[in-house]
C-alpha cells in the first residue's frame, strides 16, 4: 500500500533521472551508473602483477596512474573469451568509504548504449540466476522490453580487492 | 558579507604548532640558562599570536587560556619575574595543554577540560601567590582609581598602520579625566628627521573611570609588539589576592603531571608545504628556459623540408629539451625536500623530559640539522626516532652512580647526527652509555625461542636480534620503553620507506643506531631486467654486481634450494620466475645471467633473463588505485608508455625465505 503511495509520489514530484552505460557480458546486458565512467577504451596489452588472482589481468598507464585491470568474466568465473574488436576496458572511478577515490578499469565483451532510467524504475533484484553474484546488484531496469542488471560497482571492485587480500593472507 | 574564516582555519592550525615549537626551544633555553631579553620576547610573540589568531577564529578557550600565559610572560619580560625552573617548568606544562587545545579543536573532538583547568590555575597561582604586585595589576577583575601608562611606541610603529594619536584618544574615551604628557627628548634634529618615523613617547595619567588593567590593554592589544608598554596602578589601594589561590599541594601536581603524561605526537601528516622562495623561483627560471626551448623546437614544425643543417640544430635543441626537463624534475624535487631540523626540534624536549623521569644526566647534541630530506620520509621517520632516542636514553645511558663507578663523567651524551653518504641519508643515534650486553641479548633470545638453545652467532647477528619482534631486554618493563614492540616496528617503518637500520655496539662505549635512507622516494636508479616477456626494474643501489653463470659454482642444498658460490660467499639463488610465476626464456642458468642483490645485509642472486639498460625510473605507487603487492615496491612507466613493476629486494627475500620454508614443508609432508 505505502509503496504505491510512495511510487505515486515520486511521480508527482519531480522525476530522477540515472543515466546508465551498458555493456554485455556473456549475454546479458549489465549497467552502470555514467558518471563513474571515466573512458573507454580497446583492450592493450598489460603488464602482469605476479601472485595475484587470474581476473586482475594487470596494471596499464591511464596518463601516468597506474589502474589495474579487471576481467569481469573470470571474476564471475564465467567462460573464457578470446578478445576480439569488440572487447573494451571500462575506465571506473571506485568510491571506497574511508579509502581516497580509486581508479580501476574492467574488461568486458562489448559496449552497448546509454539510457535514461529514472531512478524508481530500478526494482530490487529478485534472487535468480545472473551471472553476477545478486550482491553486486543494485537493481533490475527494464528498457524497451529489455533487461538490464544495474551494478554496484564500488562494492563489487573493493570486494575484488577484498578477495586479493584474503588470498594473501591465507 | 561574511568572510568564511573555515578556510584560515589549516594556516591558523600550522602557525600554532609552529608557534609553540618556537616556544618549546625558548623555554628549554630558558631552562639552561639562556635568560635572554630576546629569547623571552620570541616566546611572548609566539604566545601573543596564537592568543590574536584563537581569538580572531572564536576558539576564545585557547585565547583565554593563552592570555594567563601571556600575563606570566609579560612578566618575565618586564624584569618583574625571575625566570625560575618551576615557572619554566609550568609553562612547558602549558605548552603541552595549547598543543592539545588545539589538536582538539583541529580533530573536532572535545578539549580536555580538566588538564586545561589544572594548567590555568597553576599559571594563576604563580600569578597570584608568589607576586603580590603583579597580581593586583594583572587581575581582570581589579580596577584602580587611576593608573599611570607609559607608552613609548617604537620608531616604527606608523610603518605598521598604528596610529598613536588614535590610541591616546581611545584612552581618553576611558577614562573620566586623562593627562598627557609627551616626552621630546628622542626627537632629533629637523634634518634628520624620517617623516614616517615615530620619536616621542608618553605618559598618560588616567583617572577615574573604573578601568582595569585589562582594558588599557586591550586599546593597545594591537601594538603590544610595536612598542614599550608600563601600566601603573595609581593609587595602589587594591588589597588583591587572587581568587584563584591553591593549596600548594594542588601547584605541585601539575609540573609532575606533564612528565608522566607522554606527548600525543600524532603523525598528522600535514598536507601542505613551506617553500623556500628561492626553490621556487629556480622552478620559474627553469621553466621558462623550457618554454625557451619548446619555442625553439616549435619553429621545426613549420620548416618545409630539412636540410642536414635544420637536423642539427634539432638534435641540440633536443638535447636542451632534455638537459632542461631533468633540471627542472630535480627543481621540483627539491621543494618537497624539508631540513631534518623539523624532525629532530622535538629531541631536546623529549630527553629534557626523560632525564627527568629516569633521573639521568644527558646531554644531548644535535649536529647536521640542515640536512634535507623528502617530506614523506621526513614525516614517517619522526616516530622511529623518538624510539630509538628513548631506548638509548632508557637502556643505553646508565644511571649516574653507575656512570662514575664505571669511571665515566656523570653526563651521559647522546649524539643526534645526520648527514648525505652516497646517495643517501644517514641519521645516526650515539649513546656513550654501557652499549649492548650481548649475553643478556642471546640469552633473552633462546628464551623466547628466537633462536635455538646451541646456536652461536657473530656479534652484529646478536645485535640484529633487538630488531625481532617480540623481544626486549628491559628488566622492568616502562612506560618508556621495554613492551617489546619497540624495535621492530622501528625497523619495518623505515624499511616502508625504503631504507635501513643497524645497530654496532661496543660494551662500556656505548651503541650507534645507523638509519639510512634514500633521498627521495619519487625517484629512483633502475636496472631493468627482462623476464620472459617482463620487464622488472631492480634497484640499483641494492645491486653489488651482475655474473655470468658457470655451472661449476652453483651447488644445490638439501635438494631444492641452490645457491652459488661466489668467490668465498655462498649466495642463494633465486629464480624470478618461480616466484613470481612467470614463464621465462629459459630455465638453464647457464643461459641466463645472476644479479647480486643485498638487503639488510642479506644477499640473493636473482636471475634473470637479460639486462636490458638503466635509468632514472619514477616510481608510482601501486598502492592509488590498487593494493601493496608483497615482493613489489611499485611501479614505473617506461619511455614507450608501458608499465614495469619495480622489485623491493627486502621484500623478494622474505618471499623468497617463505617459498622456501613452505617447500620444505611439502617435503617433510611427502616423506611422512
Amino acid at each position: 500500500m505505502s509503496e504505491t503511495a510512495e511510487e505515486l509520489d515520486a511521480q508527482e514530484t519531480e522525476k530522477e533521472f540515472k543515466e546508465l552505460l551498458t555493456f554485455f557480458l556473456a549475454g546479458e546486458e549489465y549497467g552502470v551508473d555514467i558518471l563513474r565512467v571515466q573512458e573507454i577504451k580497446g583492450w592493450d596489452s598489460v603488464t602482469n602483477i605476479p601472485n595475484t588472482p587470474e581476473y586482475i589481468r594487470g596494471v596499464i598507464n591511464i596518463r601516468g596512474a597506474i589502474v589495474p585491470i579487471i576481467d569481469m568474466r573470470l571474476r564471475f568465473m564465467l567462460e573464457k573469451k578470446e578478445y576480439d574488436a569488440t572487447t573494451v576496458v571500462i575506465i571506473l572511478n571506485v568510491v571506497s568509504k574511508g579509502n581516497a577515490d580509486r581508479v580501476m578499469g574492467v574488461v568486458v565483451d562489448a559496449v552497448s548504449d546509454v539510457y535514461n532510467v529514472p531512478i524508481n524504475d530500478v526494482k530490487a533484484s529478485p534472487d535468480f540466476g545472473t551471472a553476477v553474484d545478486t550482491e553486486f546488484v543494485t537493481g533490475l531496469a527494464t528498457i524497451d522490453e529489455k533487461m538490464i542488471i544495474v551494478l554496484d560497482i564500488d562494492h563489487m571492485l573493493n570486494a575484488a580487492e577484498l578477495a586479493v587480500v584474503d588470498k594473501m593472507t591465507e | 558579507m561574511s568572510i568564511d574564516l573555515q578556510q584560515f582555519h589549516e594556516t591558523f592550525f600550522e602557525e600554532s604548532f609552529e608557534g609553540l615549537d618556537i616556544m618549546e626551544s625558548g623555554l628549554l633555553g630558558l631552562e639552561q640558562g639562556d635568560v635572554d631579553l630576546e629569547n623571552i620576547n620570541t616566546i611572548f610573540r609566539s604566545a601573543h599570536s596564537i592568543k590574536g589568531g584563537s581569538g580572531t577564529f572564536g576558539f576564545s578557550a585557547v585565547a583565554e587560556f593563552t592570555h594567563d600565559m601571556e600575563t606570566l610572560l609579560d612578566q618575565m619580560r618586564n624584569g618583574e619575574r625571575q625566570v625560575s625552573k618551576s615557572v619554566v617548568e609550568t609553562l612547558l606544562g602549558s605548552v603541552d595543554v595549547l598543543r592539545n587545545m588545539l589538536n582538539a579543536i583541529r580533530d573536532g573532538s572535545d578539549i580536555d577540560i580538566d588538564s586545561v583547568a589544572e594548567t590555568t590555575v597553576a599559571i594563576k597561582a604563580i600569578l597570584g601567590l608568589e607576586n603580590t604586585v603583579s597580581a593586583v595589576e594583572n587581575s581582570t577583575e581589579v580596577t584602580a582609581k587611576g593608573w599611570i601608562v607609559h607608552f613609548k611606541p617604537f620608531t616604527d610603529i606608523m610603518k605598521t598602520g598604528n596610529d598613536t594619536v588614535r590610541l591616546i584618544r581611545e584612552l581618553n574615551s576611558l577614562a573620566d579625566k586623562a593627562e598627557v604628557t609627551i616626552n621630546n627628548d628622542s626627537l632629533p634634529a629637523l634634518s634628520d628627521i624620517e617623516p614616517e618615523d615615530c620619536y616621542q613617547s608618553w605618559v598618560i595619567n588616567l583617572i577615574g573611570g573604573d578601568i582595569s588593567e585589562d582594558d588599557i590593554h586591550e586599546v593597545f592589544s594591537w601594538v603590544d609588539d610595536d612598542c614599550e608598554l608600563q601600566i601603573e596602578a595609581l593609587a595602589n589601594e587594591a588589597d588583591y589576592i587572587g581568587p584563584e589561590r591553591r593549596d600548594d599541594e594542588r601547584r605541585q601536581k601539575a609540573p609532575e603531571r606533564r612528565n608522566t603524561e607522554r606527548r600525543t605526537t600524532k603523525s598528522s601528516e600535514s598536507s601542505s608545504i613551506r617553500v623556500n622562495i628561492s626553490k621556487v623561483d629556480e622552478l620559474i627560471n627553469m621553466v621558462g628556459e623550457l618554454v625557451i626551448t619548446q619555442s625553439m623546437l616549435s619553429r621545426f614544425g613549420d620548416q618545409e623540408d630539412f636540410t642536414p643543417a635544420t637536423i642539427e640544430r634539432l638534435k641540440d635543441g633536443l638535447a636542451q629539451l632534455e638537459s632542461h626537463t631533468r633540471e627542472l624534475q630535480e627543481s621540483v624535487m627539491r621543494v618537497r625536500m624539508m631540513p631534518i631540523s623539523f624532525a629532530f626540534q622535538r629531541f631536546p624536549r623529549l630527553v629534557h623530559d626523560l632525564s627527568t623521569t629516569f633521573e639521568k644526566k644527558i646531554e644531548l647534541i644535535v649536529t647536521g640539522e640542515g640536512t634535507e630530506l623528502d617530506k614523506t620520509v621526513l614525516e614517517k621517520i619522526g616516530d622511529p626516532l623518538v624510539h630509538l632516542v628513548r631506548n638509548s636514553l632508557d637502556h643505553g645511558i646508565e644511571s649516574p652512580a653507575d656512570r662514575v663507578q664505571a669511571g665515566k663523567s656523570e653526563t651521559g651524551v647522546i649524539e643526534l647526527s645526520a648527514f648525505h653518504q652516497g646517495g643517501n641519508i644517514v641519521i645516526q643515534i650515539k649513546d656513550d652509555g654501557a652499549g649492548l650486553n650481548k649475553d643478556k641479548i642471546l640469552s633473552k633470545a633462546k628464551e623466547k625461542g628466537l633462536v635455538s638453545q646451541d646456536e652461536r652467532m657473530p656479534d652484529e647477528q646478536v645485535y640484529d636480534l633487538i630488531f625481532r619482534p617480540g623481544f626486549s631486554t628491559a628488566d622492568v618493563v616502562s612506560d618508556v620503553s621495554g613492551r617489546g614492540v619497540g624495535m621492530d616496528v622501528v625497523r619495518r617503518n623505515i624499511r616502508e620507506l625504503g631504507g635501513a637500520v643497524e645497530v654496532k655496539s661496543t660494551p662500556g662505549e656505548g651503541s650507534v643506531f645507523t638509519i639510512r635512507l634514500p633521498l627521495t622516494l619519487a625517484i629512483l636508479d633502475g636496472q631493468l631486467v627482462g623476464i620472459g616477456e617482463e620487464t622488472y626494474i631492480l634497484p640499483v643501489i641494492s645491486i653489488i654486481e651482475s655474473l655470468q653463470v658457470k655451472s661449476e659454482n652453483i651447488n644445490a642444498v638439501a635438494g631444492s634450494a641452490e645457491v652459488y658460490r661466489l668467490r668465498d660467499e655462498y649466495i642463494p639463488i633465486v629464480r624470478l620466475y618461480q616466484i613470481f610465476g612467470i614463464k621465462p626464456i629459459s630455465t638453464d642458468l647457464e643461459n641466463g645471467l645472476l644479479v647480486v642483490v643485498e638487503a639488510e645485509g642479506k644477499k640473493i642472486a636473482i636471475y634473470v633473463d637479460d639486462l636490458l639498460g638503466q635509468q632514472q625510473v619514477v616510481i608510482k605507487s601501486l598502492e592509488t588505485n590498487f593494493k601493496k603487492i608483497e615482493g613489489l615496491s611499485g611501479a614505473t612507466i617506461l619511455g614507450d608508455g608501458t608499465v614495469a613493476l619495480i622489485i623491493d629486494i627486502a621484500g623478494l627475500i622474505d618471499l623468497y625465505q617463505k617459498d622456501m620454508a613452505s617447500s620444505v614443508v611439502s617435503i617433510k609432508g611427502a616423506a611422512a
